[in-house]
């Protein structure tokens, strides 16, 4: 019987409503206690001093590209769960954008059997929405949902044809799965490359209005409410947004909401400036679908998460090469490598007394669970909290300690990031996943 | 062979000059674009000569790089190397590797390893200048990049307009058309409002970029674009102008969505002579080129007493012999070269 005992750590479970000090003791991989001092009832364990520091369940990724297979040079699952597992994710959501995309039985199959041999934690796929993410035919959603699919989503793109998205919603309610949407209107944004503002104007840049994300998550939702179909709606990123989502929610449409840890920080300024205004910049790591916003933007978000609005924090992480971003910027891919630096950009918000602890927490654990209904899933019992029976899974939290981002350092490919040089404050300690640690900085002390 | 008496080589250390690209003009200080213009003057006098050539940038190597068609601008840089004794060699898209998807950091430095001193560069896309400058030490001149910038124009226009009119300080200078797309009024925004003119931007409000009005920024942010006054009537905006620039109108922007048709604008934005009634009467036209007559500006008007379009041309050879010599970093300007 392996037993694993994270002693003396603030626990945090907001599924439970606990935080406070206790041990966590896991045995055989599952959450076996959880109380002051339960640590000390056990034998032959290996244990860990998690003084000082808060222990939580491991988060849930909702919306991670892991690219494999077909994009092996940008992120492979083995990397992009390692960069998870040093997020803190023992979870991830992996999206349908690859190469096959996953559109069929065999392509999920192919993905959860890589993920058995190579995952360093949970993996979980999302199937397409439409065949071959073209918009065009509904992908096999029945089959999808038998080989194990958690969600559908043609995300990169959104499903623009307002009829064919109308028949998504309907006909995935056979098999309760969501439809996550990446709203934006194709033709709104047509050529753009970050969001239509002052900024764009300055750098001479095609822009993307918020309007072409409002338009389309104001459609989604009558058309869930239409259908009675479960919409998600990915990385919301503008105030008008929001407002849409807390009207539909209010009058009980099937309606769920994500938010980035960069859309919830940066503005579109990153994209153009660094210390003043005058010179500028074209910094293709701050080129992201939807691009990062203004400064109302980022407070109606804030606001959205804290209050629930926002069900979940998902990290859109967005592997890319080098020569994927070292071209010009319209040429460049758009997306931020998030999974490693998630945890302590969402702190940021707890500091800035945005939002408490607990509530980030929920946000990236049991909210996301919720958001997808995993947790009145078969399988899926416990996911997202340390209940007894629950998955030995568990992140190791220094909501203070500081230190700087360096790409060269993440286990992922993807070192596109905007934070790059930059001083961080909230750090990952180590991750348990399934009972083992699969992240430790060093700083958590074995007893 | 005729020995012409060589003047005595004079110091032109440039009073103010920090740059070792030309990107926009939006990081230039006010004496640094006299610095240009002081330089011009002198390039204009050379240009002027009988025989148009001095030694001045002898072994220095030019490489036009085009990835955008380009005559006048092309030739205009190919010029004014050529008068200061540079190697110049131009490369467009239908001639280069640059088609076979070669990237442009790796021409770049192609270039740079066959000893270019100066690139210059025309791109269909913003910034594409500020990408390869960060990536070679040879200096960077934007000849144009998409939708953003066009300072070698704007220089040219400053040094045109202050010619003839001298101070620029509280003139009031107007540009008409498609503000949201063009280069050079991005360009002319940041040199005249440095130079202290009252910049007047007027085009139909599909073709007027956002963010520009002070308050659609943070305040914050308030000098993150130029000082300008922003009309959609062209009636208003010419009233009391000093100098009025048409700029050209590509034809795509009907087939875009932003107009009904050419027909349209030419009614409610053309440059006509009896608009320009309502500018200052020894008011001065402009247009960056090449012209559309009949669209963004009535033929007689263009070639009318006003004009000075023909300058600007000849305008633009000598600021760009000015600029290719301040990044040279060389500080003697000789006399007539002897033949």
């Amino acid at each position: 019987m392996a037993t694993l005992a994270i002693h003396n750590g603030r626990v945090i479970d907001p599924a439970l409503g606990r935080d406070g000090i206790a041990d966590v003791v896991i045995v055989d991989g599952r959450i076996a206690r959880v109380g002051p001092n339960e640590g000390d009832m056990v034998v032959e364990a290996e244990r860990i001093d998690a003084t000082g520091l808060v222990v939580v369940p491991g988060f849930v990724d909702l919306h991670t590209h892991l690219r494999e297979p077909g994009f092996e040079g940008k992120e492979t699952i083995r990397t992009g769960t390692t960069a998870a597992a040093r997020g803190g994710y023992t979870t991830v959501c992996a999206m349908a954008n690859t190469r096959p995309p996953m559109d069929s039985r065999a392509a999920i199959e192919s993905v959860l059997r890589e993920a058995e041999k190579s995952g360093v934690v949970r993996v979980l796929p999302i199937g397409c929405i439409t065949r071959g993410r073209e918009g065009a035919e509904l992908a096999p959603a029945g089959e999808l949902a038998g080989a194990g699919v958690v969600a559908l989503s043609d995300d990169g793109d959104a499903v623009s044809d307002p009829s064919l998205m109308r028949h998504a919603l309907e006909y995935a309610t056979r098999w309760s799965l969501p439809v996550a949407q990446h709203c934006e209107d194709p033709a709104l944004v047509r050529d753009g490359q970050m969001h239509e503002g002052w900024v764009a104007t300055r750098l001479g840049l095609r822009g993307r209005p918020a309007s072409a994300e409002e338009t389309f998550v104001a459609r989604d939702i009558a058309l869930a409410e239409l259908t009675g179909g479960h919409l998600h709606i990915c990385h919301v990123s503008t105030a008008g947004s929001v407002a849409l989502i807390a009207a539909a929610k209010a009058r009980g449409a099937h309606v769920t909401a994500e938010v980035t840890p960069h859309h919830l920080t940066l503005t579109h300024e990153e994209v153009g400036f660094g210390d003043d205004y005058r010179s500028i910049h074209y910094h293709t790591n701050a080129k992201v679908n939807p691009p990062l916003r203004e400064e109302v933007d980022i407070a109606a978000l804030r606001t959205a998460l804290r209050s629930g609005i926002i069900d979940a924090v998902a990290t859109d992480h967005a592997p890319h090469g080098q020569g994927d971003k070292e071209i010009e910027f319209d040429l460049a891919a758009p997306g931020l490598t998030m999974l490693e630096t998630s945890f302590a950009l969402c702190m940021k918000l707890v500091h800035d007394g945005d939002i408490d602890l607990p509530t980030l927490i929920e946000r990236m654990t049991i909210g996301p669970v919720r958001a997808w209904g995993l947790d009145i899933r078969a399988g899926f019992d416990g996911l997202g909290t340390l209940a007894p029976g629950a998955p030995g899974d568990v992140a190791i939290l220094d909501p203070n300690a500081e230190w700087t981002v360096d790409p060269a350092a993440f286990a992922s490919k993807g070192k596109n990031t905007p934070l790059a040089g930059r001083m961080l404050r909230g750090l990952v300690v180590a991750t348990v996943f399934g009972g083992a640690l699969v992240h430790d900085t060093g700083r958590v002390v074995a007893l | 062979m005729t020995a012409e008496t060589p003047t005595r080589p004079r110091n032109t250390q440039p009073a103010a000059w920090r740059h070792t690209d030309i990107l926009d003009l939006d990081d230039f200080d006010v004496d640094e674009i006299e610095t240009v213009l002081t330089l011009a003057d002198r390039m204009r006098e050379v240009l002027d000569r009988r025989i148009a050539r001095v030694p001045a940038l002898r072994g220095y190597t030019v490489v036009n790089l085009f990835y955008e068609p380009s005559t006048r601008t092309r030739a205009s840089f190919e010029l004014a190397g050529k008068v200061l004794g540079a190697d110049v060699i131009t490369i467009t898209t239908a001639t280069s590797s640059v088609v076979k998807g070669e990237s442009l950091i790796d021409t770049v430095r192609t270039m740079r390893a066959m000893r270019a001193d100066a690139i210059v560069m025309r791109h269909s896309m913003a910034g594409a200048a500020y990408l390869a400058a960060e990536h070679t030490d040879a200096s960077i001149i934007n000849a144009g990049d998409g939708s953003h910038a066009h300072p070698t124009q704007a220089l040219l226009d400053l040094y045109t307009i202050r010619k003839r009119v001298g101070d620029l300080r509280g003139k009031r200078v107007v540009m008409v058309g498609d503000i949201a797309h063009s280069r050079v009024a991005r360009s002319d925004m940041w040199g005249l409002t440095a130079l202290g003119a009252e910049v007047v931007v007027c085009g139909p409000p599909t073709l007027l970029p956002r963010g520009l009005r002070p308050g659609d920024r943070p305040s914050h942010a308030e000098s993150a674009l130029p000082p300008v006054i922003i009309e959609t009537e062209i009636d208003r905006a010419i009233e009391g102008a000093d100098v009025v620039m048409a700029l050209r109108l590509q034809s795509e922007r009907q087939q875009g969505g932003l107009l009904p048709s050419l027909h349209e604008y030419s009614q409610f934005y053309q440059v006509t002579a009896e608009r320009l009634k309502r500018a200052k009467p020894h008011h001065l036209l402009m247009h960056p080129g090449p012209k559309n007559e009949g669209v963004e500006i009535a033929a007689t008007v263009a070639s009318g007493s006003a004009s000075i379009i023909e300058e600007q041309v000849t305008n633009g050879v000598a600021v760009r012999m000015a600029l290719l010599y301040l990044l040279s970093g060389r500080t003697d300007l000789p006399g007539e070269e002897t033949r």
